[in-house]
């Protein structure tokens, strides 16, 4: 019911939303609970476990009953509280865990089932047979039992996250965290006010006191305006501070204003530095237990004043107030001041007395029990002159204030007992660099609040160098907060604790006769504490009746931890900008538009994206189109993009000492103008990184790694220099990126360069493993004939600006001479046919002596991973070691990843003698070819064994060979 | 003979403009990262001021102006973007050309900020990275040197080869910024 003159909703914006397909209107303002309170309708939501019918509970982002569901398809967003939900035109939420409908919900018939369903029961229940846990039981509980469903889609909307840094964060906008915003702005520091609600003020807005000489909310109002003048200052409404991590590391989370819009985030997950932060989070107030206290019509004391106050929404024609504080009063006589009917105020105090209003005080009684399936219709109150039945259809409760410790504890830090409060505050220093000031800390009065923001935000301030006037604190309210505990009241029936997993005093009691004692095992035997939110409302109480189960005091009860975040945060936020291309960078070489025009289809190499295969007219599969290139680069010319493999330059007058040291053969004796093939071992003896070094000059060479080992060699250079040789005077410069390289090999590579060179090669000049500058067209570049083939053969680099031209050139040449490009499946098969090298042989656990290479590991000098390479194991002769396979029968193919075993064997892992790592169609062959490890391999050429591969089901007999398959004499990359 | 065309590294991805910010490709001229050898730093500073009249930047600072500046690159090392490296430096510094290595752009506007904000983890507050500051850092999940050259303007370089995605990560930025009122 909405009060003519109350509220600070903007009645002359009327908005239209929809729950469960019927409309509604509600007012700029109001969240989707405001609006469906002031139709009237309490029911919002069934409970999780027992799906009993739930109202709202609270006015903030602690509310454990109303959640609900809002979008469809991929934009479904489940669980969001009705509390914190704006509406906004076109809003569409729907109910949530009931079937068919909100009122009449068939899984209730849980409700009737209580007695078997309390704490433990699916541990004790479903035990047996064990299979049907995963398969049966575990699907029904969870249809049965739950919150909101996702969607199951990828995400469509957009979410960001974004970094922010500040001298001082305030952490929530209520009376204390708005003057330690003035006071720390108007110093002149670095501010960010964070709040999770749509209007700065906090319970500014939800009561009727004053500050200074106006309304509180117009205060807050006010200062909102001041701070958001000051150029210092940003205020992040609608950003709930989430986590408190290392070095002044913050999480929050902000929501966006309104309904969707194109473009815009729905959230962004924020980190934000600062150098001090104020903790002003407030308090929440916690439930009373009774029996059936969770009917929609029952609510926080302070959450009736607030929709009173702030949205001009009474929650019931007829409410009754039960408390065990003097703050509950106010209540009562907001209410009465509205003109609301208060039906009584019951006090559990014996002696307390509350200012008189028109309305019967019950000092020293209790609600027993409510009645009302789908809204609360009575209360019975149990007096010092007996039962009274009283019909009311909102019962305001509250059991006293809990402050919002929960940043505090995100460290591991434990809160402190407070007697006077009757429950828990901030331990100082459990957050390094953190104050809690305010209703956090226990004050509870606002003029306390005020004056504790301005002098946290001071002392902040003075530790960090800034110095700050003494601010001026307005006059405001300062009645006391008294309190006596009162946790439950004693009877029979059903009390809840925590409404969001629908856990009853009897559960905890439970846990406590079955020797659960610990809080912490409390919590996981009855679930209490845990899902979206987290406990925010019955931690504390829950843990004073274990206390009173257990016979103990709260104190040495303890809490359990309060973990991050503090309100739930999609996945989406926090992994925002990483779903489809935001996944990873892509690295495009200059020849990508090239390739792509050619419909040759793209691998990732690493990040880079590389031509698999260029497909030519009538090829209708890739071996066709792979075939024919590894026959052009055999026989005429082929052109392939390289620019991917790293490239490193290495200059300094003990650049040939130290690339002694990194490699395991020599390159100081290395001429300038050639080149040599290198081998890097880690440190722990195996095989790292292999490529070619080419000497530019004296003390200048430039070092090629694999594509897929770049920057851990680099990485590698430059541990090794800065770690373990920092006396050698060299320096090192990735210069993958400013060559576009591409490899030209085949018999005709030279007549094609020839054409397009300022300066014509001969092989007098340009012998095998020689390097140098070159021109064509006046570009300078540099030539180095290598070959990765086996072919007669170069590579070409020039700067990347002239690649794209140059791979269009070249394959244009090449294709007038009857070769063309060629892509990774034929650079793979040429280089499988040669037995050269890839990682899938150099795989991280073979050895220099594995791949036949131990004589690289020079006998003259030290070199990184010599000496572990030695140890016993990494020589044994029974190594497996590289081999080359071919099939007995040459129809059939070899699958890389089979097993080898001895021809009699059984095909057991106990007899297991090596496997295949790399496998091709050899065109030039005209059979499958394959390189492998196998145990003593070098010995057993010529030997027939078994290739079993189990994954894929096939087995054939192979002839072990040695790896070069074609041109082992070399004579055709010296043509 | 053959005549080699010449290709951009942002070529046919840039300029892109939002409200609020702008991003468009620059041309630095040559780029030539200059490492000194052991002991050589001061030598190197001397002839740089010779050449360039440029002192040798600090860490995570920048010389010269918009024709010809030297940016700390990371560990014993600048870039020197603009004139070719000067014979005299050869003697004391390893030079290396990375004019083709780097997509250069540079991302202006009153948010600016903000929009590097949704990408960069580091402190970019104008108090904190004045004009003449630099960075090497991370912009998404890119490597990047980051330099402050004006009031609202940044010099961003990332990897060549990075171009479409360097555009790609800002663009979404860019307009993610411009989509909040």
């Amino acid at each position: 019911m909405r009060i003519d003159g109350k509220g600070l909703v903007d009645r002359s914006s009327p908005i239209r939303f929809q729950f469960d397909g019927i409309g509604h209107t509600g007012f700029a303002g109001d969240t989707f609970a405001s609006a469906l309170l002031a139709k009237g309708q309490r029911l919002m939501a069934r409970s999780f476990k027992y799906h009993r019918p739930r109202g709202v509970m609270t006015a903030g982002s602690e509310e454990p009953n109303a959640l609900v569901t809002v979008g469809t398809g991929a934009a479904q967003e489940p669980n969001l509280r009705a509390t914190t939900l704006e509406i906004y035109h076109g809003l569409e939420v729907r109910s949530q865990n009931a079937w068919p409908s909100l009122s009449f919900d068939v899984m209730a018939v849980n409700d009737a089932l209580w007695p078997f369903l309390g704490a433990g029961f699916y541990y004790k229940t479903f035990m047996w047979p064990r299979s049907f846990w995963e398969h049966l039981y575990e699907p029904l509980i969870r249809r049965a039992a739950g919150l909101g469903a996702l969607s199951g889609q990828s995400v469509a909307e957009r979410y960001e996250k974004a970094f922010a840094f500040c001298d001082l964060l305030v952490i929530g906008a209520g009376p204390t965290g708005l003057m330690a915003a003035l006071t720390a702005g108007r110093a002149g520091a670095d501010v960010i006010l964070a709040d999770e609600d749509s209007l700065p003020g906090g319970r500014l807005n939800a009561e009727r006191h004053a500050v200074g000489d106006m309304a509180g909310s117009d205060w807050a109002a006010q200062a909102t305006v001041e701070l958001r003048a000051m150029p210092n200052v940003r205020v992040m409404t609608r950003t709930c501070v989430t986590g408190a991590y290392d070095q002044g590391t913050y999480g929050a989370l902000e929501r966006g204003a309104g309904a969707p819009q194109p473009g815009r985030p729905r959230e962004t997950f924020w980190r934000i530095v600062a150098k001090r932060s104020v903790l002003a989070a407030g308090a929440l107030e916690r439930q009373i237990a009774f029996a059936d206290n969770d009917r929609p019509g029952i609510m926080t004391a302070g959450a009736v004043r607030a929709y009173l106050n702030r949205w001009g929404v009474a929650a019931g024609r007829r409410v009754a107030v039960f408390g065990n504080n003097n703050d509950a009063h106010r209540t009562a006589l907001d209410l009465r001041a509205a003109g609301v009917e208060v039906v009584a105020l019951i006090d559990p105090r014996p002696k307390a007395s509350g200012p008189k209003g028109d309305f019967p005080l019950y000092a020293g009684a209790m609600v027993e029990g409510t009645r009302g399936w789908l809204g609360l219709r009575e209360i019975t109150v149990k007096t010092g002159g007996g039962i009274v039945r009283l019909a009311v259809d909102c019962l305001a409760v509250s059991g006293g204030w809990n402050p919002t410790v929960h940043l505090t504890c995100h460290m591991n830090g434990k809160p402190t007992w407070c007697d006077a409060i009757a429950s828990f505050v901030p331990t100082p220093g459990a957050v390094p660099g953190l104050v809690a000031a305010g209703a956090c800390a226990g004050a509870f009065s606002t003029a306390a609040c005020l004056a504790a923001g301005a002098q946290a935000a001071r002392d902040a301030l003075a530790e960090i160098g800034v110095t700050s006037a003494p601010p001026d604190v307005p006059e405001a309210d300062d009645t006391p907060y008294r309190i006596e505990p009162f946790w439950a009241v004693p009877g029979a029936g059903r009390a809840w604790l925590d409404y969001q997993n629908d856990v009853t005093l009897k559960d905890i009691k439970q846990a406590a006769t079955e020797n659960f004692r610990s809080v912490e095992h409390m919590k996981r035997y009855t679930t209490q504490g845990m899902a979206t939110d987290q406990g925010k409302n019955s931690n504390v109480a829950a843990l004073a009746l274990l206390a009173d189960a257990t016979g103990r005091g709260i104190p040495e009860t303890g809490n359990t931890t309060f973990r991050p975040p503090y309100t739930p945060v999609s996945i989406a936020a926090m992994g925002a900008g990483g779903q489809g291309m935001g996944f990873a960078p892509r690295r495009f070489t200059t020849s990508h538009a090239a390739s792509v025009q050619r419909d040759a289809p793209m691998v990732e190499a690493g990040l880079w994206y590389r031509p698999s295969y260029f497909p030519a007219a009538g090829e209708t599969t890739w071996r066709e189109a792979c075939d024919r290139e590894v026959r052009l680069v055999r026989e005429k010319v082929g052109v392939c993009d390289v620019s991917t493999l790293g490239k490193i330059d290495i200059q300094g007058p003990d650049a040939a000492t130290f690339l002694d040291i990194v490699y395991t053969n020599t390159f100081s004796t290395l001429q300038v103008g050639r080149v040599r093939y290198g081998l890097m071992l880690r440190e722990d003896g195996h095989v790292m990184d292999d490529g070619t070094s080419a000497r530019l000059g004296e003390t200048h060479f430039l070092m090629t790694t694999t594509t897929a080992a770049a920057g851990l060699v680099l990485r590698h250079l430059e541990f090794v220099h800065q770690a373990l040789r920092p006396d050698l005077d060299v320096r090192f410069a990735s210069v993958t990126e400013q060559w576009a390289q591409f490899a030209v090999a085949g018999p005709k590579s030279r007549t094609l360069l020839n054409d397009l060179l300022d300066r014509p090669l001969d092989n007098e000049t340009w012998p095998f493993m020689t390097c140098g500058p070159i021109t064509l067209g006046g570009v300078e570049g540099r030539l180095f004939r290598i070959s990765f083939s086996g072919e007669h053969a170069y590579e070409i680099a020039v700067p990347a600006r002239f690649g794209a031209s140059l791979f269009d050139t070249l394959v244009a040449r090449a294709e007038a001479l009857g070769g063309g490009a060629y892509g990774m499946e034929a650079l793979n098969v040429l280089r499988i046919e040669k037995g050269h090298l890839t990682h899938a042989e150099i795989h991280g656990a073979t050895t220099a002596f594995d791949i036949g290479f131990d004589r690289m590991v020079s006998a003259n000098k030290d070199c990184i991973g010599k000496t572990m390479a030695a140890r016993p194991g990494l020589t044994d002769p029974n190594r497996q070691q590289l081999v080359g396979l071919r099939p007995l029968d040459r129809a059939v193919e070899l699958t890389a990843g089979a097993h080898l075993f001895d021809r009699a064997a059984p095909a057991r892992r106990a007899h297991d003698q090596g496997y295949v790592t790399s496998v091709a169609f050899s065109p030039t062959l005209g059979h499958a070819i394959g390189l492998g490890f196998l145990s003593r391999g070098r010995d057993r050429h010529g030997e027939v064994v078994r290739v079993v591969d189990a994954l894929r089901g096939k087995e054939t007999l192979a002839e072990v060979c040695p790896p070069v398959f074609v041109d082992p004499q070399g004579g055709r990359l010296r043509g | 003979m053959v005549d080699l065309e010449a290709k951009k590294p942002c070529a046919g991805l840039l300029p892109v403009a939002h409200p609020g910010t702008e991003l468009v490709e620059v041309d630095l001229g040559a780029l030539t990262s200059i490492a000194p050898f052991a002991g050589q730093q001061d030598a190197v500073s001397v002839a740089l001021q010779n050449a360039y009249r440029l002192g040798f930047p600090a860490p995570n600072r920048t010389t010269g102006t918009k024709d010809r500046r030297l940016i700390w690159f990371g560990r014993q090392m600048v870039l020197l973007a603009g004139p070719a490296p000067a014979a005299a430096l050869q003697k004391n510094a390893a030079l290396t050309d990375q004019t083709d290595a780097w997509a250069s752009v540079s991302l202006s506007g009153n948010r600016a900020e903000d929009v590097l904000a949704r990408l960069v983890p580091i402190d970019l507050r104008r108090a904190q990275f004045g004009t003449g500051h630099t960075a090497r850092t991370l912009l998404g999940h890119m490597n990047a040197s980051i330099t402050r050259t004006g009031a609202d303007r940044f010099l961003i370089l990332v990897f060549r080869s990075m171009a479409v995605t360097l555009v790609h990560d800002l663009n979404q930025a860019m307009e993610a910024v411009a989509a909040r009122r």
